[in-house]
């Protein structure tokens, strides 16, 4: 990941370790001010759904807003800064800027959504299930995870992708291979602080079926804190997709990416910083919404795994 | 550190790197696109392109090719490169410096930075460093390196002209030149993991703060500093440990953008190139030397482990 991640990776080594850790240290009592400070959730949690609300809302309209097409070249006078005629002003063919980054968003919010609704899908699965299960199962699933964890991130995602042709499909597709990792490690941890629970042990003595309680046992347990995390999550695969636009991996030119509009800006710096300027600001505030909501709502829901 | 401990860990090694190597191999072998056509180029015969698979063992079943090219990646001989027919070591050789220099130097400035911030937001936890260090490190996490590397380049290079935007000149050359050079990308790289360095230690030292001992030391009087830096620091470093070594390991393959943004010959840069060209021996050679280099650093991160804090190595030999 790009590099990796804004949540500090949760790498724990190997199991033996994660429980001596927690043999001696005591659940640290600083963390309680902290949490009820959080758990009314502020205005910057609102702030931050009310921008996402926009970035969303905006990309979805794209069509039917009143912007000129974004691959146009020839609406204003190119390199012309932003309020000279254009609101955002125009990149260095004369395209409406406004209208790239709106266009721009749409990309970014189906690779960031798709990817990670795919890896919550197959790497909540195999967490739910390893947690549950345990045994022989948890182990070789993890193993296989952790290898997984080992590589590249990125390199992993430029060659499918470089391999397979860049196009949303295989851009969303490396990353939601990229994210299985990770959200399985997230989700198994959570499914274990609940596998035990007296509700369990309850339905079980009551004869309920594996499957039932799974179904209907844990996974609504584990579903708020898995939500929390997809949204840090979704931040992370926006910024991935930025990255290999970035490099010239995503979607082909002319469409707009974020990604891809910052690239084209950054040797136009001197004369006309606000092509690279005005995506990034736009990628910067979406990332940090996320990552704040998520953040917020995961102290509510905290689970974490060094903590098991 | 017990010999049976580090027996153990070192057996639990052998299957994940077996597996990485595997998927390695495999990763860039069942991918489509024949390598004969980026070798011969296009308008190579049938006869040609038979001949030349036949030379590269391209023809043996996939478990023969792997077990070959492990015994080969052994023994130091990783292929040579389809392009420009330079041995893949050789290439990886050249670039490694490169990349390990702006490791270092990243890793160095965070943690520099990260340490004693930590520890003076730690002292005071919700006062006005704390609030405004963990701000600005929540919002510096939110900025990609490509987006942070351009406006840095905005600022330093282009507003003022303190560092250039791009290029390397070797240590050897002009080391004065060469720390410039590097600046840049290094303070790229560098931010992020600041701002998770400083969250995790901050968090942690928090922590220790509240443990018996602490007070324990208190009620003896000891300076309030003497207790932070000799009684809470080291156990609080796990977290920091752990990440700080990880992403030695893991930014070995991280700094792809950040090279290619800065035009630095490193082994990200390297990768990038080869993947363009679809040079697949010299991607599975770098991406072999990043997760084996991921898997190590892992390894002796547990190790760490033990020696920092005494408690872990008698709970784990315990259970």
């Amino acid at each position: 990941m790009p590099e990796l991640p804004p949540e500090p990776p949760t790498v724990v080594p190997a199991a033996g370790v994660e429980l001596a850790i927690e043999a001696v240290t005591p659940a640290p009592n600083a963390h309680d001010n902290d949490r009820s400070a959080k758990r009314r959730l502020g205005v910057m949690f609102w702030l931050s759904i009310a921008w996402i609300a926009l970035v969303v809302g905006a990309a979805a309209l794209a069509d039917v807003l009143p912007l000129p097409d974004p691959t146009d070249p020839g609406i204003a006078v190119a390199r012309s800064a932003p309020g000279e005629e254009r609101v955002l002003g125009a990149d260095s063919l004369g395209r409406d800027m406004l209208a790239r980054t709106v266009h721009g968003a749409r990309v970014s919010l189906i690779v960031g959504f798709s990817s990670i609704a795919a890896g919550l899908l197959i790497g909540g699965a195999i967490g739910v299930l390893a947690g549950y299960f345990r045994g022989r199962f948890e182990t070789i699933v993890m193993g296989a995870m952790d290898v997984l964890l080992a590589f590249p991130a990125l390199v992993l995602a430029l060659a499918l992708v470089s391999f397979l042709g860049p196009s949303i499909g295989t851009v969303t597709l490396a990353i939601a291979t990229l994210s299985i990792a990770p959200i399985a490690r997230i989700i198994r941890a959570s499914t274990l602080t609940f596998a035990q629970r007296e509700f369990v042990l309850a339905a079980r003595t009551l004869g309920a079926k594996n499957r039932r309680i799974i179904v209907s046992e844990i996974l609504p347990n584990v579903l708020p804190a898995a939500l929390s995390f997809a949204l840090v999550a979704v931040a992370v695969a926006i910024v991935s997709e930025g990255a290999l636009a970035f490099l010239g991996l995503s979607v082909p030119a002319p469409e707009p990416t974020w990604g891809s509009m910052i690239n084209e800006g950054r040797t136009l710096l001197e004369q006309a910083p606000h092509i690279s300027f005005v995506p990034s600001g736009a990628m910067f505030l979406t990332v940090l919404s996320l990552n704040f909501a998520g953040d917020s709502l995961r102290s509510r829901f905290e689970v974490r795994e060094g903590r098991l | 550190m017990s010999a049976r401990f580090l027996g153990k860990r070192l057996l639990q090694l052998l299957p994940v790197l077996f597996a990485v190597s595997a998927l390695s191999f495999l990763l860039l072998n069942l991918l489509p696109g024949d390598p004969t056509i980026a070798i011969l180029g296009p308008s190579a015969t049938e006869e040609n392109r038979a001949v030349l698979r036949e030379e590269l063992g391209l023809d043996d079943p996939l478990p023969v090719r792997y077990v070959n090219w492990v015994a080969d990646s052994a023994t130091g001989d990783l292929g040579r490169s389809y392009v420009s027919n330079q041995p893949t070591l050789e290439a990886i050789k050249q670039r490694l410096p490169v990349t390990l220099e702006l490791l270092l130097l990243s890793q160095l400035l965070a943690l520099v930075i990260a340490v004693p911030l930590a520890i003076l937001a730690a002292t005071k936890p919700n006062g006005v460093l704390d609030r405004v260090s963990t701000s600005t490190a929540f919002g510096f996490l939110a900025i990609p390196n490509f987006m942070l590397g351009v406006l840095l380049i905005y600022l330093f290079a282009v507003r003022f002209r303190i560092f250039p935007a791009t290029g390397y000149t070797p240590f050897s050359e002009n080391p004065a030149e060469n720390l410039r050079s590097l600046a840049l990308p290094a303070i790229t790289l560098g931010v992020a993991e600041l701002a998770v360095y400083l969250r995790l230690l901050r968090t942690d030292l928090i922590a220790t703060l509240q443990e018996d001992y602490i007070a324990m030391a208190q009620a003896k009087g000891l300076p309030k500093a003497y207790i932070l830096l000799r009684h809470a620091l080291r156990p609080s470093t796990f977290s920091l440990v752990t990440v700080a070594g990880l992403n030695l390991g893991r930014l070995i393959g991280g700094t792809f953008v950040v090279e290619y943004l800065f035009a630095l010959p490193g082994i990200g840069a390297l990768t990038v190139e080869s993947i363009f060209r679809r040079d697949y021996i010299v991607v599975q050679g770098t991406v072999l030397l990043v997760a084996v280099g991921y898997v190590l650093a892992n390894f002796l991160v547990d190790l760490l482990y033990g020696i920092l804090d005494p408690r872990v190595r008698h709970a784990r030999v315990a259970a």
